[in-house]
């Protein structure tokens, strides 16, 4: 199974991002990971929780639009030149990057790394055989 | 000034009885030539020797937009097509235009009408007038055209946009007459007033604005920048084009041509017509129309009519300024918009159940259509790229159907108010027909 990360889409104006985090705080949710794209009308809030599927239903029971997208999580050495060698790895595997952020980790050697590409498998494959650790997506979700 | 005093002057009692002639005349015609009218007059228990006074006019069932949509393109001609020279079209809500047929005479009768209305303006032979109507299928551009050729006037048919080339051929030329919409002629005039353009070579004398409602205010605003009489002309063009009605330089009411387009007022609810001075929907039925007669076409214009004689001499029956609209029509740089177009563009693209909600405001001098759109779960993409093509579609397919530019606003559900009933589809800021006051 894979990373599932919740997509919300937001208005761009103010107390939006203050509503789902108030949402989720008080339905009990832990925020492991968090990215916003915007644009200057709108923009989406990406998250990784603890619980995907019920924060799922919160979040669309509350009215906003919600949706999952599957993703990849990788572990990347934390010194210069981490990020760059597995992204090096992926390009010329021809796997495309949608976008990616980074993660609220708090294990000293490694960065987490969060990855929207079009290949999942593929690019598992490629990572895995050159030594790149990509964790389950129990550990990520803190299951 | 007439064009034809004969006409434009004649005893109300004289035209009555020309008018009863002409009636008498159309419904004869069209029970004849269409199969439309032949089945509604039928229904209605009414054989075409049954028209005895005006007053029968009363019993005779009305025309709406949607029996023109039904009888798409052609179904309503009551002449050959052989015999129709021209067709123009509007913008539809479904995506079909409402289509309409103009024979040689009837052709000749709109240049007829609209050289009444230029002459209403003080239009002569040795003007220049610059024609800043869209030319084509609408009807402004070339019913203001033929118009002002009648007269004699020399025609620049410019055409609507551009305007610093309409400053410029207004200087040298030495327009005095400038045919467009009211908002186009705000445009021009602030467009003129930024250019700091040399104000002694502008000759302009008067506007003949319409295709559009207008408040008086904004009919001042644009006296005083482009220092000219703003005369405000009415019509549709189901029912000719511009040319059914128009003001004096008395500027009191606009006098509607009832040789050839006979109105009445109805309450739009019940359909019973009302006595002059009060307000309710015009109706009209064309009287001497060819091709394409209407019996009691429902405009959803809202407005009064009043028989009281004007300064200038004209025994025309009179309306007031339009006052607004039975339906949820909007009417943008002069286009018509439905709230129903959008929707249908919406749901071509599958936006099942679309909420959207159109905010028209007037920034600057030109009308801005917004059109918000609720982002669903169905059409909801993670990637910004994907979303931002949601709105490029959604703009593209909606100015495809109205025929005018837009910008879409993509917003979260529930943003757009639900009401009880009937939704609220539109946000006008603009208060075109001077409700504030």
């Amino acid at each position: 199974m894979w990373v599932r990360q919740i997509s919300i889409f937001l208005e761009n104006k103010s107390g939006r991002l203050a509503a789902v985090t108030r949402l989720l705080a008080d339905h009990g949710f832990n925020i492991r990971a968090l990215s916003i794209a915007d644009t200057s009308d709108f923009g989406i809030l990406r998250l990784i929780v603890n619980e995907p599927a019920r924060a799922y239903q919160v979040l669309k029971d509350a009215g906003f639009t919600v949706s999952e997208t599957e993703v990849l999580a990788v572990e990347v050495p934390d010194r210069p030149g981490g990020l760059a060698g597995v992204l090096d790895l992926l390009n010329s595997a021809g796997t495309n990057i949608e976008y990616l952020y980074a993660f609220v980790s708090k294990s000293a050697e490694n960065a987490l790394v969060l990855l929207k590409v079009e290949n999942l498998e593929k690019a598992v494959e490629v990572l895995t055989a050159n030594g790149v650790t990509v964790p389950d997506y129990r550990v990520v979700h803190q299951i | 000034m007439y064009w034809n005093k004969e006409m434009e002057c004649m005893p109300p009692e004289q035209r009555r009885k020309l008018q009863l002639e002409r009636l008498q005349n159309l419904v004869r015609r069209v029970y004849e030539n269409v199969p439309h009218y032949q089945r509604v007059l039928r229904e209605a228990g009414i054989r075409p020797g049954d028209v005895q006074s005006l007053d029968d006019l009363a019993h005779l069932p009305f025309t709406t937009k949607d029996d023109l949509r039904r009888t798409y393109p052609f179904g309503l001609f009551a002449t050959p097509l052989q015999n129709t020279v021209r067709v123009h079209a509007s913008s539809g809500t479904t995506g079909k235009p409402t289509v309409v047929g103009y024979t040689r005479q009837d052709v000749d009768t709109w240049s007829e009408v609209m050289a009444r209305t230029l002459s209403c303006a003080g239009t002569k032979q040795d003007d220049v007038v610059q024609i800043a109507y869209g030319y084509g299928l609408f009807t402004g551009g070339l019913g203001v055209h033929y118009g002002a050729e009648k007269i004699g006037a020399t025609v620049v048919p410019v055409s609507v946009g551009n305007t610093k080339r309409q400053i410029m051929l207004m200087q040298d030329f030495g327009t005095t007459v400038l045919a467009c919409t009211p908002s186009y002629a705000l445009h021009l005039a602030e467009v003129l007033e930024e250019s700091g353009a040399d104000r002694s070579r502008i000759r302009l004398r008067v506007g003949v604005f319409g295709a559009e409602p207008w408040t008086q205010q904004l009919g001042r605003e644009i006296e005083n920048k482009l220092n000219v009489v703003a005369i405000d002309i009415f019509g549709l063009s189901e029912i000719i084009g511009p040319g059914v009605a128009s003001e004096c330089l008395y500027n009191a009411g606009l006098h509607l041509f009832d040789d050839h387009f006979l109105p009445e007022i109805i309450d739009p609810e019940t359909g019973r017509q009302l006595p002059p001075g009060e307000e309710g929907e015009l109706v009209i039925t064309t009287l001497t129309k060819e091709a394409f007669p209407l019996i009691r076409y429902r405009t959803r214009d809202i407005t009064r009519l009043f028989v009281e004689p004007c300064p200038c001499g004209r025994t025309h029956v009179r309306m007031s300024k339009i006052m607004g609209r039975t339906d949820d029509m909007l009417i943008i740089r002069g286009v018509n918009v439905f709230p129903s177009q959008v929707e249908s563009a919406l749901l071509e693209i599958g936006q099942a159940e679309p909420h959207y909600l159109l905010v028209v405001d007037r920034s600057g001098p030109l009308d801005q259509l917004e059109i918000w759109v609720e982002v669903s779960e169905k059409v909801f993409a993670d990637e910004v790229r994907r979303l931002e093509a949601l709105g490029k579609t959604i703009q593209r397919e909606i100015e495809g159907t109205l025929g005018i530019g837009v910008k879409v606003k993509l917003v979260e559900p529930k943003t757009i108010e639900r009401s009880q009933g009937k939704a609220k589809r539109v946000v006008d800021k603009r208060d075109v027909y001077n409700k504030n006051q």
